[in-house]
């Protein structure tokens, strides 16, 4: 049994448990499924700084952040008892591209050529993670939802304005990815 | 937390405080919320949906697997909202289920376009930060910090910016 649940859990298994997180939240307290809402409320929390963006009582959110670190301490947990010993199977041709980009790290959740603390400095580095960052909170706020808020939330609820977050996300993703990329790997 | 901000109150006042709904602060109340969070980090974690890789591969269309988790995900999702609204099914406290209607705005196309870039770096939208963070993969701390100032940042401009 174990053996099996350290197996990488295919799309068939995590979709639908991702999918059920939605009722799961509404039957519990009629709460919205949505993560980057999260971020909002730490600013509010520890620096709302007279804005009124900030200015709302995020204690009647704090559910919201009990929920982030549960998916924190979830992390935890799979990492340290359910790991699967064998490295992860990338699609070929992404790996064929990637390694043509100098990455040579496939054993990690993220590149440890570009993610690590020893390559933050360097303009590569800061670009992936420092700016990345960035435009995730910055973008997510500005198009107010996320992958979860917007894509599973604001879909399963049929939102029209949803779907365009979505293509949007789904755009601005494959452009960085095509053009942008192949340019900054090298930097 | 609610006991100290109700320290002023007579005595007979505090225990109807404490056992008010709007009482959001209970650490208990939100346990759940907790569990939630922790079967949801596991299943990032191990559908690998945290990996910089496998969202490389969804926007090189390489591979199925993330259309896969998304769209099943989605499926499921609309299927069990069409069954709450349709049987009225009810919170555990016996509230009606709301669910906020999105208004469209022009944000939801820059920001939406500015939050694709990000993700197309990072290999990570919110969720998976924090589950990347959980993982052990400790610099992804900085990705984050830099993720609640990128909030921050939109906060200041917010009025400034086409909505």
């Amino acid at each position: 049994m174990l053996d099996f649940i350290k197996q990488p859990w295919p799309w068939y298994i995590a979709g639908p448990i991702i999918g059920l997180t939605v009722p799961i939240l509404l039957i519990l307290g009629n709460k919205p499924f949505g993560i980057s809402s999260s971020l909002r409320h730490i600013c509010a929390a520890c620096f709302p700084t007279n804005l009124s963006y900030f200015k709302y009582n995020w204690k009647k959110e704090i559910w919201n952040l009990f929920f982030v670190t549960g998916i924190l301490l979830g992390a935890v947990l799979a990492s340290s008892f359910l790991k699967d010993p064998d490295p992860i199977t990338i699609a070929d041709k992404t790996k064929t591209v990637l390694q043509e980009n100098h990455i040579t790290d496939f054993n990690h959740a993220a590149p440890a050529d570009i993610f690590s603390w020893g390559s933050l400095l360097t303009l590569r580095g800061f670009m992936f993670m420092v700016l990345g960052g960035f435009l995730v909170g910055f973008g997510t706020r500005y198009a107010g939802g996320c992958t979860s808020g917007h894509s599973i939330m604001g879909l399963s609820n049929l939102q029209w304005p949803s779907l365009v977050a979505t293509v949007c996300f789904m755009t601005g993703g494959i452009l960085v990815t095509w053009f942008v990329l192949p340019f900054i790997l090298k930097l | 937390m609610a006991q100290s901000s109700n320290a002023k109150l007579p005595d007979e006042f505090k225990t109807l405080v404490v056992l008010h709904p709007a009482a959001e602060f209970s650490v208990v109340k939100n346990l759940k919320f907790l569990a939630v969070g922790v079967f949801f980090g596991i299943t990032f974690v191990k559908a690998e949906i945290i990996s910089w890789f496998r969202i490389q591969e969804m926007f090189r269309f390489d591979a199925f697997h993330m259309y896969g988790v998304i769209g099943s995900a989605v499926w499921v999702g609309a299927l069990s909202v069409f069954i709450i609204k349709r049987l009225g099914i009810k919170t555990i406290t016996g509230d009606a289920i709301r669910i906020e209607p999105k208004t469209f705005h022009k944000g939801q196309i820059f920001g939406g376009l500015l939050f694709g870039f990000g993700w197309a770096l990072t290999g990570a939208c919110p969720g998976p930060l924090f589950a990347q963070i959980g993982s052990g993969c400790t610099v992804v701390v900085v990705t984050f910090a830099s993720a609640v100032l990128g909030t921050w940042v939109y906060g200041y401009l917010k009025d400034k910016l086409p909505h």
